[in-house]
């Protein structure tokens, strides 16, 4: 079984269905006909480079090439963490735990599916890093985003129970211990959400695509399965970093609670 | 024993304060709204950056870790948090004797914490703070959602506690009747200054 090609006539007509219903917004004054054509010409282009990259890539197969990539992959992620905190923290720290944290459960994640599990040969092949880098960091990205804005926040409210716990001679950790598990409950939800209807209410991108491509449907479940593993391992161990490096930052050498290390409220 | 030395310590609103507090002397505060009272308790219980030095007898703040200084320089604030669901999870122990000072309930201890009147929230606060035994005191208007009975009730206990422990009290109040009642010396915030408090 081969992959049915798309012609850009295909493609014509789904785009169609998006200008249709950015005509519809139009006409019922929701105000996202504008952000819908952006969003949808963004993707456009993104895929469109992404594939011509990843042509490229696939036939020189060359580390630094494919180094360079990954880590444009993690700074854009890096980026976006930031971009969706409403309170961050100032300065460097915000866009450095997110990345350090992407970096150090993404990365070792994929390095570890590649050389143990999967274990193609070389070891760095696009076809096999590439898409599992990716989707370990964009779902790793959302837990962290998630739990980072969820701790800077409740710190923000809660900045009295915090010092009430100070005052009575608590140390910083248990002080915001409470806010932490929140925090990082709130950012590990989505992947158990994931793994619990999987299969049954949503057919999983990844599967959905393989078997598109023709893959056996038993072969694109287990390495659905696989990625499923992978993302939730990946997800936890990268917020549990970011929360504590983030919660870490909130004290100070004497760990009083310091919220003007957070960056004042963003216009939305 | 406890002697509260403050060497030109320096919080936002105010000009670096010196100050001693002797074992078991009572100094009360006043001043108007926003001198600067709440920010001198929290330069001293070090929960905000500051400048110059406080001193426990001879330890200096900067000396011990953060929640050490904090344990020993107890600041009960003029609002109360709580984060548990009952009472009795916020105190290390049984508080024993303390319930009955304050005239609250025993039972207390067993309530959820949406049941308190600010009243009694505001005694159990006390309580909770004396509870874990500090050698100094920073109390920020400790009877102001209080009748005059457990206003008395918490006034006959603070000097209960500073007599038998020999600690020092700070102790921040609107009221100028309580101020003469309680203080052994009343200082008030004069152009960003502690200077004696006059009639």
């Amino acid at each position: 079984m081969s992959v049915i090609a798309l012609s850009p006539t295909d493609l014509g007509i789904c785009a169609g269905l998006v200008l249709a219903l950015a005509g519809l917004s139009h006409r019922l004054r929701l105000g996202l006909g504008r952000r819908l054509l952006v969003a949808g010409l963004r993707s456009a282009v993104q895929l469109g480079l992404l594939g011509m990259i990843l042509r490229f890539l696939f036939t020189q197969a060359h580390p630094a090439l494919i180094a360079l990539l990954a880590l444009v992959m993690l700074l854009v992620a890096g980026y976006e963490v930031v971009a969706r905190q409403q309170r961050r923290l100032r300065g460097p720290w915000s866009f450095g735990i997110g990345t350090a944290s992407m970096f150090l459960s993404s990365f070792t994640v994929t390095l570890l599916a590649l050389t143990v599990i999967v274990g193609p040969d070389p070891w760095y092949t696009p076809q096999y890093l590439i898409p599992l880098l990716g989707m370990l960091l964009g779902n790793s990205m959302n837990g962290i985003a998630i739990s980072l804005d969820q701790l800077t926040r409740a710190a923000w409210q809660q900045r009295p129970v915090i010092e009430g716990r100070l005052m009575l001679g608590q140390d910083w950790d248990q002080a915001i211990g409470e806010l932490r598990r929140d925090a990082l409950r709130s950012g590990l939800i989505p992947i158990i959400n994931a793994m619990t209807t999987a299969g049954v209410v949503s057919l999983p991108g990844m599967m959905t695509g393989q078997i598109l491509g023709g893959s056996p449907p038993m072969e694109a479940a287990k390495y659905q399965l696989m990625i499923l593993f992978l993302i939730a391992a990946g997800t936890g161990f990268g917020a549990v970093a970011a929360v504590w490096l983030g919660s870490r930052r909130l004290f100070d050498e004497r760990q009083r609670l310091r919220l003007d290390r957070l960056a004042p409220l963003k216009a939305k | 024993m406890g002697r509260l030395r403050l060497r030109g310590l320096g919080c936002a609103p105010l000009d670096p304060v010196e100050l001693d507090i002797g074992p078991g002397e009572c100094v009360t505060l006043s001043g108007p709204s926003g001198s600067g009272k709440t920010l001198l308790l929290r330069a001293i219980a070090d929960l905000d950056p500051h400048t110059g030095e406080a001193l426990l007898d001879e330890s200096r703040q900067t000396d011990l870790p953060g929640p050490d200084w904090r344990r020993r320089v107890g600041l009960l604030p003029a609002e109360s948090t709580w984060w548990g669901e009952r009472v009795r999870e916020h105190f290390p122990g049984a508080p024993d004797g303390l319930l009955e000072a304050l005239g609250l309930d025993p039972g207390c201890l067993d309530w959820g914490l949406p049941r308190l009147s600010s009243g009694e929230r505001q005694r159990l606060a006390l309580a909770r703070l004396l509870s874990r035994a500090p050698q100094a005191l920073l109390l920020d208007e400790p009877t102001a959602s209080l009748d005059a009975d457990n206003a008395a009730r918490v006034e006959t206990l603070i000097a209960a506690y500073r007599n038998r422990h020999a600690a020092p009290v700070l102790w921040v109040s609107h009221d100028a009747t309580q101020r003469a009642r309680v203080a052994d010396r009343r200082l008030s915030i004069r152009q960003r200054r502690l200077v004696e408090e006059t009639p």
